[in-house]
């Protein structure tokens, strides 16, 4: 860090002269909710400590929507009231052209983190945003169930599918009736496109479009896992769950009445708390396959600081988005908030595991992120997405086939690709 | 009844003056004090509204989109209808009025406006007749219509979308309680009843802004008029409609005008309960998606532009057919 | 007598189903407001759980008092300021006849037809270039655009069926258009006054979309912001029991509003002294 540090003040040095020595007046906007932005807090006073800049804090909306859209304006507009936001892991490249290049800056640190992190934040060759943590969904089971009845944690889909049936119908018999076998997010918004690539990707079927623009949805494979999944609606999953969110899933998930879930980590805590039905009955695993030969996926979320290319002071600016995204700073959120770091060594950090043994328990799951095509589809990424959610959440509703939907999704994305993204 | 006319009418017969240049004078003076009294109000608007308006026109006829606005070339109606001629003479159609979505929206909007202000209108008025009347406790009633107007939409619309879930949503349960259905509902996940939910909602929430403009309107009419009818010995029925109604009518046009205007941009409500189910995605909700999460800040402007000439549509047709006075002259 | 005994129970029975549908989710937010974690996700109609800690996290964490004020400040200024255009305005249109009047009540009614989102881009542009960015004035400013085409329409409307006598009466006791507005025609007019005044508060203090963009800062934010700003420990958690405390207490001002007001409402022409 503090290596970092001196080389962005000596970069700033070198351009801007007077203002190098000068505290400057930082804002910075995140979207981040209770707990997250009093830690945000805390280790900005220690930034403020270090650098003697002032850094005020803009809160936002939890809903990312809210979040893109403001941002997408102020930064239209050249707001130079914002020096630093808090990006979700795919607004990268569609922000691309309003924040600063942190290749330079940050030359020293990328090493660290895991390549396709730094990957998934570089756009034309820029780096758009330095990683702060990181997010992959997992498999959530209820270990009680599975030893009660004698089951092993499912591989793969047609297992856990087997398995979530028997134990649903046992358990009504025995008198719960509002029990399910599996609680996903099936609303149609950007967290079933997650889902959705989860599934058609462990099926080996690609991940929508691939990383050099070629649009490869329309595959035999991925038509298979959707028809997979819509049996599952209304059988082993309630038919509201095509209008879950995340918080309708772990509604249903925490009162115990759901075999399996697949959920963020954030769950994971929530689901250990005092009132829980759930509490300490439960454990995570990799998310299924669609046999033991494939691979199974979780989709890459996260968060990330960037630049704005309007601030006033960008030198600062820089140095505060790289300390926010530094060892130091995401071993100590490891601790307190339990987010998975983005740097490769905190996952072996002995402080980290015994204060989130967690974290370490998560790198299989991380072992097997897919990040969604908002690299190579650029700015077209959220009409791709809404394309895609679209298209499964009509298959899932039993609006046409998969295979129908999928080659009427292929024609518009081509349409929407043009001559190149 | 026509105010001005006879105001100026009546200063002539003022003893010991001379007709004509006192109304010439007071007609003057009167104009005078009109043009001050408007002045103020039409600049506000004019800066508050007619400087966005003209730029989402402007940029509906360009490429512009959020991250280059200021770079923005003129595109002329390729927005709006766009055709290329392949090579083998087959023509492509483009642009907002070949854009079957649109039209999907564009159909939303007009279904979700229509019913939801006819229902509106409908329990207005009973709740308005209600209030008019005299009970104890009027004033506790009176209040407690107004709750579902007060609580922000924001709020109301993601309370109504807990009540609406399927597994713990208290609509289910009571429904299934009082036998009215039989297994639970995903109200907002399926296409069918996706709409229903949405204008559950909005009845519930836009009834007491209908409700208590009607009651203005029925607090202005002289109780002389009822109190006249009643010892004609007339039905009360008939009295609503042959006395209430035409004398309410003013204030009801002008809040069916409003609700229909508000309706027909529907946004908040339907972008917390069903951001994205085709069947209540409506234009405003589109224009949004395509002004900020797509890359299309010009196609986005062009549909808001339609809408804007899809409502003016609707209310000169409204206004024609329910022969809303604009000049002060005779119903 | 069966008849009128049947016809006040219907009746009370209707004023009865009236106020629960109104106010069931209301009585359902205060119940949720009451609960905490699990809890939420159980459905009950009675309260089970009593405890006001989701009202004191609203209060005391964040600027939750700020933003109420600012959404006071905000909405009456708004109401103040549109009622006092449009009063006038609406005298000009409802009783002056000149050319054009058609037409420029047409006008203004056109202004309120653009979709908020439409002209948000625009009116951010205005909010910059003024230096009202993240002030209240911002929103007082951008208010004006669904509040006063509203207001001017409804007092135009209302003004125009005022009787003509009283308005007679006046300019042969020589009296001015603005002594006629103020001291004629306002007394009579409490109901409508009232009526759209509240509206448009409520619409102000309700207004999300240019609050969130105009202002960027705890402190000029205003209470629907502050709501959607409520988070949980984690991204994906809705602290519903919060929420709801915070809509109940946005709710409460309002509903004080309608009960002080509520005299003004019924007071028409027949209070006024004058019978039309």
């Amino acid at each position: 860090m503090h290596h970092s540090a001196l080389r962005a003040g000596l970069f700033a040095g070198a351009v801007f002269c007077a203002s190098a020595t000068m505290a400057a007046e930082l804002a910075i906007v995140s979207g981040d909710s209770g707990n997250g932005l009093a830690f945000l807090q805390s280790q900005l006073k220690e930034f403020e400590a270090k650098t003697g800049n002032t850094v005020k804090i803009v809160p936002m909306p939890p809903s990312t929507s809210d979040q893109f859209g403001q941002y997408r304006l102020w930064l239209a507009a050249g707001n130079a009231d914002i020096d630093v936001y808090m990006t979700d892991v795919i607004w990268a490249p569609q922000l691309s052209d309003q924040f600063l290049d942190l290749t330079d800056a940050a030359k020293d640190v990328v090493k660290d983190h895991f390549p396709s992190i730094i990957e998934s934040q570089t756009a034309n060759g820029k780096l758009v945003a330095i990683p702060a943590f990181t997010d992959a969904p997992a498999l959530f089971y209820r270990k009680d169930l599975l030893e009660k009845y004698g089951k092993p944690v499912p591989k793969t889909w047609d297992e856990m599918a087997a398995t979530a049936k028997e134990i649903q119908d046992k358990e009504r018999e025995a008198g719960a009736k509002d029990v399910w076998g599996l609680v996903f997010q099936g609303n149609a918004y950007e967290g079933l496109t997650c889902n959705a690539l989860e599934w058609v990707k462990s099926f080996g079927g690609g991940q929508i479009v691939e990383a050099n623009g070629d649009i490869s949805i329309n595959n035999e494979k991925a038509a298979k896992a959707l028809d997979t999944v819509k049996g599952w609606v209304g059988t082993i999953s309630p038919p509201g769950v095509l209008a879950y969110q995340e918080e309708e899933a772990r509604g249903v998930w925490q009162t115990g009445n759901a075999v399996f879930m697949r959920n963020w980590p954030y769950a994971y805590a929530l689901g250990n708390g005092d009132d829980s039905a759930v509490k300490g009955k439960f454990g995570v695993s990799t998310l299924p396959a669609a046999t033991a030969d494939d691979k199974p996926a979780a989709t890459l979320g996260g968060w990330n600081y960037a630049v704005s290319k309007y601030s006033k002071n960008p030198e600062e600016a820089i140095k505060l988005a790289l300390f926010l995204g530094s060892t130091e700073v995401q071993k100590n959120r490891a601790i307190n908030q339990t987010n998975l770091p983005t740097i490769v060594s905190l996952y072996d950090d002995a402080d980290v595991a015994k204060a989130a043994p967690i974290i370490p328990q998560w790198k299989d799951v991380f072992m097997n992120a897919v990040p969604r095509p908002s690299a190579p589809t650029k700015v077209k990424y959220n009409e791709v997405s809404s394309q895609f959610w679209s298209a499964v959440h009509d298959t899932l509703s039993g609006n046409g086939t998969a295979a129908e939907n999928l080659e009427v999704l292929e024609a518009k994305l081509t349409e929407l690709k043009g001559s190149g993204w | 009844m026509a105010p001005t006319q006879s105001t100026i009418q009546i200063v002539p017969t003022g003893p010991g003056r001379h007709p004509k240049r006192v109304k010439s004078e007071l007609m003057r003076q009167r104009l005078r004090a009109a043009g001050w009294f408007l002045v103020p109000m039409l600049v506000a608007l004019a800066i508050v509204a007619g400087w966005p308006l003209l730029r989402t026109i402007y940029f509906s006829f360009t490429n512009a989109s959020l991250t280059n606005l200021y770079g923005a070339e003129w595109a002329g109606f390729k927005n709006y209808l766009n055709w290329t001629v392949l090579k083998s003479g087959r023509v492509i159609w483009s642009g907002l009025l070949a854009d079957p979505v649109w039209w999907n929206a564009v159909w939303n909007t007009i279904r979700f406006a229509v019913l939801s202000v006819t229902l509106e209108t409908i329990l207005g008025t009973v709740v308005a007749l209600v209030l008019n009347a005299e009970f104890k406790g009027r004033g506790l009633v009176r209040a407690a219509i107004l709750i579902p107007w007060a609580i922000p939409t924001v709020v109301s619309a993601r309370m109504w979308s807990w009540m609406l879930n399927d597994q713990f949503g208290i609509i289910n349960d009571l429904f299934m309680m009082l036998g009215l259905i039989d297994h639970k509902i995903a109200w907002t996940a399926s296409g069918d009843t996706a709409m229903i939910a949405v204008l559950i909602v909005d009845v519930w929430k836009t009834t007491p802004f209908m409700a208590l403009l009607i009651l203005a309107g029925l607090q202005m009419i002289p109780r002389d008029i009822y109190e006249a009818a009643a010892i004609d010995g007339v039905h009360p029925i008939k009295t609503f409609w042959r006395v209430t109604l035409p004398l309410v009518r003013p204030a009801l046009m002008v809040a069916v005008i409003f609700r229909l205007l508000d309706a027909m941009r529907i946004f908040d409500l339907i972008y917390v309960l069903t951001p994205n189910s085709s069947q209540t995605k409506t234009i405003s909700v589109l224009a949004r998606e395509n002004l900020i999460d797509f890359d299309k800040f010009a196609y986005g402007s062009a549909q808001s532009t339609m809408l804007f000439l899809i409502i003016a549509l609707m209310t000169i047709l409204y206004i024609w057919l329910g022969k809303v006075r604009f000049d002060g002259g005779d119903r | 007598m069966l008849w009128t005994y049947t016809k006040t129970t219907s009746f009370y029975l209707l004023v009865a189903v009236i106020v629960l549908v109104s106010v069931f989710p209301f009585y359902y937010a205060i119940l949720t407001s009451f609960k905490s974690g699990t809890a939420l996700f159980e459905i009950t109609y009675l309260p089970t759980h009593f405890s006001l800690d989701n009202y004191i996290s609203v209060l005391t964490t964040g600027s939750f008092v700020r933003n109420f004020g600012n959404s006071i400040l905000v909405a009456t200024s708004v109401v103040v300021l549109a009622l006092f255009l449009a009063v006038t305005a609406a005298f000009a249109l409802a009783r002056v006849s000149f050319r054009g009047r058609g037409l420029l009540l047409m006008t203004i009614l056109a202004v309120s037809m653009f979709p908020q989102i439409a002209v948000l881009a625009g009116l951010f542009e205005l909010v910059r270039a003024f230096g009202l960015f993240n002030t209240p004035f911002a929103l007082i400013f951008s208010y004006t655009i669904f509040t006063l085409p509203f207001t001017v329409w409804v007092l135009t409307t209302f003004m125009r069926d005022l009787p003509v006598e009283i308005e007679e009466a006046a300019i042969v006791d020589g009296a001015s258009p603005w002594v006629i507005i103020t001291k004629v025609f306002m007394p009579l007019m409490w109901p409508a006054l009232v009526t759209t005044g509240l509206l448009a508060f409520i619409a102000a203090w309700n207004e999300f979309l240019f609050a969130l963009t105009f202002t960027s800062s705890s402190e000029t934010r205003t209470v629907p912001v502050a709501i959607a700003l409520l988070s949980g420990a984690s991204q994906y958690e809705i602290p519903w029991g919060r929420i709801m405390a915070a809509s109940v207490i946005v709710t409460v001002p309002l509903v004080v509003l309608v009960l002080i007001f509520q005299r003004k409402i019924v007071q028409g022409l027949t209070a006024g002294g004058v019978k039309g």
